[in-house]
């Protein structure tokens, strides 16, 4: 019985946050703020000499071939740093759909380049979860014609890998003919997502896709939501309690006040637990088949939860100058926010938990 | 991360198991909570005791099973009585707080003559801490021993004293040494409740209940020997007795035993012809609280790997009171808004649901939510010791 993370994962996650630490201050993520829809192409350069785009992706296609565990605490990381790359759909949804549902010349077509961090890989879903402003994509022999919104690693995205409204998924090319896209601006300056408008549009499809293909690759993107979470939920208490540390008013600094370090301890209090939920729902990704989609509801909805109260709440431990956009905190906040939203929020997400419990008429 | 016990452990696991078959005929319907356990328990108890299925670690001489200390047979056998649903070994003040002082800091005369007859439930213990005007600030105390000839005298007053009027023994807390620093002044007596001078009186809790005592002394005269540590060492002595105690609470399988009770309710509950379950905010507020629980119950697994471990897990396990005590209090909340007017129903009133033990919970929760550390000390707790914030300014001396 060992619960808890490997030496190997340890180091795994030392290593990307020293880099992170070294190659995205927040002065870079300012810049890169600037230009959400530019892919960050030398940092994600240097993100591929460590392995990460083809972390899940098997070693016989390039890749590392490690678990959801691995790939939850690394882009814990990314949410601690607020790190403005491309993860979510590229090392993780899309390589997972194409491992799920590829034929074999798919994967030997895709999977390597994007292991190589060559490529970028967006990912068109969010109508497998809830339908908004008349969108979903129909599948006609072998064209797509419809909208998809919400469409995750969008910019410059040299693959996307759509799902249709029967299960189906579907390579598509930003080239492809009849094929428009528009930029969403959301909160997050970190990542980019936008919309995809498909008029008759050439669509390769994936052999082998499923209605659980689908859920799955959704389920890992949940979970990896909430591991982001988790990253960016922790730097803020981190920020919050160094900031009470050193900020002096009538004489005392503020973490000498009660008032203040129970909000602290409050927030340490609701995300400490979480991180184990967290690590339970990737973990359960690969090794409790049965356990995965329930967990990934739970880890997404909770840390949603839990992440909104410590986003507001280490705000307001800093007072006036978390406020402001001199100190950056923002940046975390929006992460938080922007996570929360994507993929379900939290009151969808524990719907589809009653359901797959047979708790909802 | 390896969910798996392993061989050794899993065979260990059919020892428990085949133990389980052979004696559950001779268990106890129940061992009752605190108070003094029936004959029927004190034989099961001792049986567990021989086959090392309660006070396991305990050396043989001090009447224990003399086992090597090792968690994960110990969640084992946990696991494994909660699933046969057969009351496990002896819970009580004596057991978890008593003993674990005594063996650490007790004289060898103490061990030998407390320890055995308290593990095998002949010796009931209740403790004395808290005083009316002590509760989160304890080293305040000020209940009186003074030396006169080989005794202490004491006078003064306890309360929140669950479990005194049935006990035989106190270990209590009194201030010796008046004229040092509050910490340095305090020592540790054991002696019996039968001592002339000690009256028990119930303390009625808003449940309508009286769960504790207070505990008056007028005169009660106490060998010196009955000390525990050394004069003026009591605060230390307790200090190691508070850390036993914590350990106790926040026990994620209770609180997923209650879920359950609670989930059963709702599909039971009806509104207009709608189950309770099939309302999308009753549903929305059990699936948050799954979710709440299922963080705790692996974030007890992380705390179960770290100790087996020896090592510490700081915030993670600084948490646990705090948050479990919540959790539990919100899933009695959940019930009693789900059964509406029913949820208000007690005592013995026509459609009481499950004997009113939902409302009765909600109500006690809420005493555990103060008790033991209130949740604002923990929240000191959690800031001073796990975030390394600063500690509140030293007013009083």
């Amino acid at each position: 019985m060992e619960f808890a993370l490997s030496e190997e994962q340890r180091m795994l996650q030392d290593s990307v946050r020293r880099f992170l630490e070294q190659n995205a201050p927040l002065d870079k993520v300012r810049l890169a703020a600037g230009n959400t829809h530019t892919v960050q192409r030398s940092l994600w350069a240097g993100a591929s000499e460590l392995g990460i785009p083809g972390m899940l992706i098997p070693e016989d296609f390039g890749g590392m071939g490690l678990g959801f565990l691995d790939a939850a605490i690394v882009y814990e990381m990314f949410g601690r740093h607020v790190a403005p790359l491309p993860f979510l759909g590229t090392a993780v949804m899309a390589p997972l759909a194409l491992m799920l549902a590829g034929s074999e010349a798919q994967q030997e077509k895709w999977l390597p380049k994007i292991a190589a961090g060559e490529i970028v890989a967006g990912v068109a879903v969010t109508e497998r979860i809830g339908i908004r402003e008349g969108a979903g994509v129909k599948a006609r022999k072998g064209t797509l014609t419809g909208k998809s919104l919400f469409v995750i690693d969008w910019a410059e995205a040299d693959l996307y890998i759509v799902a249709d409204s029967d299960h189906g998924l579907h390579l598509v090319l930003p080239d492809a003919k009849g094929l428009s896209r528009r930029a969403l601006n959301t909160i997050d300056k970190t990542r980019s997502v936008g919309e995809l408008v498909f008029d008759r549009v050439a669509a390769e499809p994936l052999r082998l896709s499923s209605a659980d293909a689908v859920a799955r690759v959704i389920d890992a993107g949940r979970v990896m939501l909430a591991a982001d979470t988790l990253g960016a939920g922790q730097m803020m208490i981190e920020k919050a309690v160094a900031y009470a540390g050193e900020r002096k008013q009538f004489g005392r600094v503020i973490g000498s006040f009660q008032a203040v370090k129970h909000l602290c301890a409050e927030m340490a209090a609701a995300l400490e637990p979480s991180r184990s939920l967290v690590w339970y729902a990737a973990h359960a990704l690969d090794e409790v088949p049965g356990d995965a989609r329930l967990m990934a509801c739970h880890a997404k909805s909770h840390l949603s939860e839990v992440g909104r109260f410590v986003a507001r709440t280490a705000t307001e431990v800093h007072g006036g100058m978390g406020f402001t956009d001199l100190l950056g905190l923002h940046y975390w906040f929006k992460r938080i926010g922007f996570d929360r939203q994507l993929l379900g929020g939290p009151e969808l997400v524990r719907l589809e938990a009653a359901h797959l419990q047979g708790w909802a008429a | 991360m390896d969910l798996a016990y392993g061989p050794k452990y899993e065979a260990f696991r059919e020892e428990v198991r085949a133990f389980l078959t052979k004696y559950k005929s001779q268990a106890p319907k129940g061992l009752g909570a605190a108070g003094r356990p029936s004959p029927e328990a004190c034989s099961w108890q001792q049986l567990l005791i021989q086959y090392g299925y309660a006070a396991r670690t305990i050396p043989k001489d001090y009447g224990g099973y003399g086992a090597k200390p090792d968690i994960l047979e110990s969640r084992i056998i946990a696991e494994e009585f909660s699933a046969a649903r057969v009351p496990s070994a002896l819970q009580n003040q004596g057991i978890s707080m008593l003993v674990p002082t005594l063996l650490e800091l007790g004289t060898e005369e103490q061990k030998k003559k407390w320890v055995k007859p308290t593990l095998r439930g002949e010796v009931v213990w209740c403790q004395g801490y808290s005083e009316p005007g002590s509760g989160s600030d304890l080293a305040s105390l000020q209940t009186r021993a003074t030396v006169d000839g080989d005794d202490f005298v004491i006078n003064g007053q306890k309360i929140w004293t669950s479990t005194a009027h049935e006990a035989d023994m106190i270990f209590c807390l009194v201030r010796t040494e008046p004229d040092k620093p509050k910490h340095e002044g305090i020592s540790y007596l054991i002696f019996s409740m039968k001592t002339p001078g000690i009256e028990v009186r119930p303390l009625t809790t808003m449940t309508g209940h009286a769960e504790f005592n207070e505990v008056f002394f007028t005169d009660v005269r106490v060998p010196k020997t009955q000390i525990v540590g050394q004069r003026g060492q009591g605060w230390f002595v307790a200090n190691a007795t508070l850390k036993h105690e914590r350990g106790m609470l926040g026990d994620p399988a209770a609180m997923e035993t209650r879920f359950q009770a609670l989930v059963d309710l709702m599909r039971e509950e009806t509104v207009d012809g709608q189950r309770a379950i099939d309302n999308p905010i009753f549903r929305d507020r059990l699936v948050r609280l799954q979710a709440e629980l299922a963080a705790m119950k692996f974030n007890g697994l992380r705390l179960l790997t770290s100790a087996s471990k020896g090592e510490d897990s700081g915030l993670a396990r600084l948490i646990v009171k705090l948050q479990s005590c919540e959790l539990t209090h919100q899933i009695s909340a959940l019930a009693i808004d789900v059964m509406g007017e029913f949820g208000v129903l007690y005592d013995d009133s026509p459609y009481l649901r499950s004997h009113g033990s939902w409302q009765w919970g909600y109500m006690f929760q809420l005493g555990l939510i103060i008790g033991g550390g209130t949740a604002q000390i923990q929240k000191n707790i959690i800031s001073e010791r796990g975030l390394g914030m600063p500690r509140e300014p030293k007013l009083a001396k």
